[in-house]
């Protein structure tokens, strides 16, 4: 399912003096089966934005389309529900949405409400919590007895659950460690591919932005900064420095060695061995030359 | 966050009003509300209604926002009335609409009980609209003192209405965020029968109540870490003091007050 978002702008709390413009004048595209990923300053407006995927926030101007569904300002939403179970949305902690007694109660939540079969249902938690990398011994638990970590993994396991064809992850690794934010993204991706998934991530990480994606686009006090390939959009360095914004590691290193040695690497997500591997060949080479 | 929730609605402003300090506001309020079981003539509610309205106007607040938080008492207000007009039946007929006759001590009495209920709802509520919940606990802390020598848990009190007070937008701000998560997971709190709704509840409250808890722990173990210990010895950080604008207003409102009692009938 693709998703487009017309001139799209969000007011909180319009009419009163606590009135808010989050989002304003906003178009972008994400076509279908496509990783985007969407970058920002804290406050930015990008969980105002995602919040417009499955119609929890209705646009106070512009049109947001999803798939056959569009909502648009001021027009009351049919068929929610058929929306909601294509789209799931991992929010940020997600942990907190946590209820049932068991976990396999938690993830079998969601497949409930849409009215999924109880066999099939059965199925599915058994697919998410593989997905997911935890083990069957938890499945009887409660989740308030797991760790933080587990617990996060439970909340995605019931989103996977719903077996959505657009997936949206708000800032889904925060506050895990550095490996199980690793094994998540790569969780994730794996799913992407083999699920034919339309997938938009919103992160601080711009490695995960340039390891992941497609398409980034970048947004600054509730408006479109700027859009690309996460190559091109990271090249833009001193840009991203107005609004707060690094490049990746990786880039930022390659530029200094050019800077330093004239040696130029293009990078095209070879992994970091592969690169010092380059990186001491040329050295070596030019040495061997002068 | 539900905008017609005034009370608590506080809307950071300069006017005088804003920068009175709290103590002054309370009792003010306290003896406004006093007073306007006193009025009885048209005079004394015009004076009253008079301050009420101005007060609101000197808060600088856009009147459509103190309307608008006036909305869930409007419902009250006009039932009071309605109620007066149509069941109780005292004085002489005013006149008869569609065969239905109107009592005028009914209407008066009516009338006169509505305008009070609203006087007493806008005052009030020009209080939470201008002070800062903070400010508001200070104020019950200095102005319950003298409860002390009587063992009294006058800081104790003031400190759970502070604490209830700052994380009650806190708890709102979860509610939404947990209800738009169960929402994406196919839970519909608005549709259904009511028994449907009843269990949509569910996922809502055991998320909060336990985000609650954890909150309520942390908070009380970084409160501990930092040396509290009760209010004995503490002293506080915003010092309240009375200046000439405060005075001031005690001495203007004394003089309504004198205004009403004087014209009663
Ligand atoms: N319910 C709300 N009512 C009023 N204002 C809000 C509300 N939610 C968010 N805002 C404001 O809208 C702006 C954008 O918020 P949003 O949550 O979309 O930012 P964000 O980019 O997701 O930030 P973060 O990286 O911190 O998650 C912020 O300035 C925030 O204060
Ligand atoms: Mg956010």
């Amino acid at each position: 399912m693709e998703l487009t978002f017309n001139e799209v702008t969000f007011i909180y709390s319009p009419g009163t003096p606590f009135e808010f413009k989050a989002l304003e004048d906003l178009s972008m595209h994400v076509p279908s089966g496509s990783y985007t990923a969407v970058i920002g300053h804290t406050g930015s407006g990008k969980s105002t934005l995602i919040q417009h995927v499955n119609a929890l926030l209705q646009p106070t101007e512009g049109s947001v389309q999803v798939g056959d569904f569009v909502m648009e300002a001021g027009k009351k939403n049919k068929n929610l529900r058929s929306l909601r179970e294509k789209t799931g949305i991992v929010f940020q902690y997600p942990e907190h949405q946590l209820f049932e007694e068991t976990v396999e109660k938690d993830i079998a939540f969601g497949p409930k409400n849409f009215g999924v079969e109880q066999k099939e249902i059965e199925e599915r938690v058994t697919n998410a919590l593989e997905a997911v990398q935890l083990t069957e011994d938890v499945r009887e638990k409660s989740p308030f007895d797991l760790s933080g970590g587990q617990m996060r993994r439970v909340a995605i396991a019931g989103v996977l659950a719903m077996k959505p064809k657009v997936l949206v992850l708000d800032e889904p690794t925060a506050g895990l460690d550095p490996r199980g934010q690793k094994e998540m993204m790569e969780m994730f991706y794996t799913l992407h591919e083999r699920e034919g998934l339309t997938t938009v991530l919103v992160t601080h990480s711009m490695e995960d932005a340039l390891t992941y994606a497609d398409d980034v686009v970048i947004l600054n006090d509730g408006k479109k900064f700027m859009e690309g390939k996460p190559l091109e959009v990271f090249k833009r360095k001193e840009e991203l420095k107005q609004v707060q914004l690094d490049v990746p590691e990786v880039l930022e290193f390659l530029e200094k060695v050019e800077k330093r040695t004239g040696i130029s690497i293009n990078y095209e997500k070879q992994p970091i061995a592969e690169l010092a591997k380059e990186l001491a060949f040329r050295l070596e080479r030019r040495d061997d030359y002068e | 966050m539900n905008n017609s929730m005034i009370i608590g609605q506080y809307v950071p402003g300069n006017s005088l009003i804003h920068r009175l300090d709290p103590r002054t506001k309370i009792l003010v309020i306290f003896f406004f509300v006093i007073v306007v079981f006193f009025a009885n003539s048209v005079w004394s509610y015009g004076i009253l209604t008079a301050f009420a309205v101005g007060t609101a106007l000197a808060t600088r607040v856009p009147l459509s926002f103190v309307a608008k938080g006036l909305k869930p008492v409007w419902f009250l207000i006009i039932f009071t009335f309605l109620l007066h007009l149509f069941v109780s039946r005292q004085g002489d007929i005013l006149f008869t609409l569609l065969g239905f006759p109107f009592y005028e001590e009914s209407l008066i009495q009516g009338g006169t009980l509505s305008l009070r209920f609203f006087l007493l709802i806008l005052f009030t509520s020009l209080l939470t609209l201008t002070t800062s919940p903070i400010e508001i606990t200070d104020a019950i802390e200095a102005l319950l003192h003298p409860l002390k020598k009587l063992r009294f848990p006058v800081h104790e009190l003031a400190l759970m209405m502070s604490i209830s007070l700052r994380f009650i937008p806190t708890l709102m701000q979860e509610a939404e965020k947990i209800s738009k998560a169960q929402a994406s997971r196919g839970v519909d709190f608005r549709t259904g029968s009511l028994k449907d709704r009843m269990s949509a509840i569910i996922p809502l409250l055991i998320p909060l109540f336990v985000s609650a808890f954890k909150r309520a722990e942390e908070l009380a173990m970084a409160m501990e870490a930092r040396g509290y210990q009760g209010g004995e010895g503490r002293t506080k950080i915003r010092a309240l003091v009375f200046y000439r604008k405060d005075y001031f207003v005690f001495f203007f409102f004394l003089m309504i007050v004198a205004a009403t009692i004087g014209t009663r009938m």
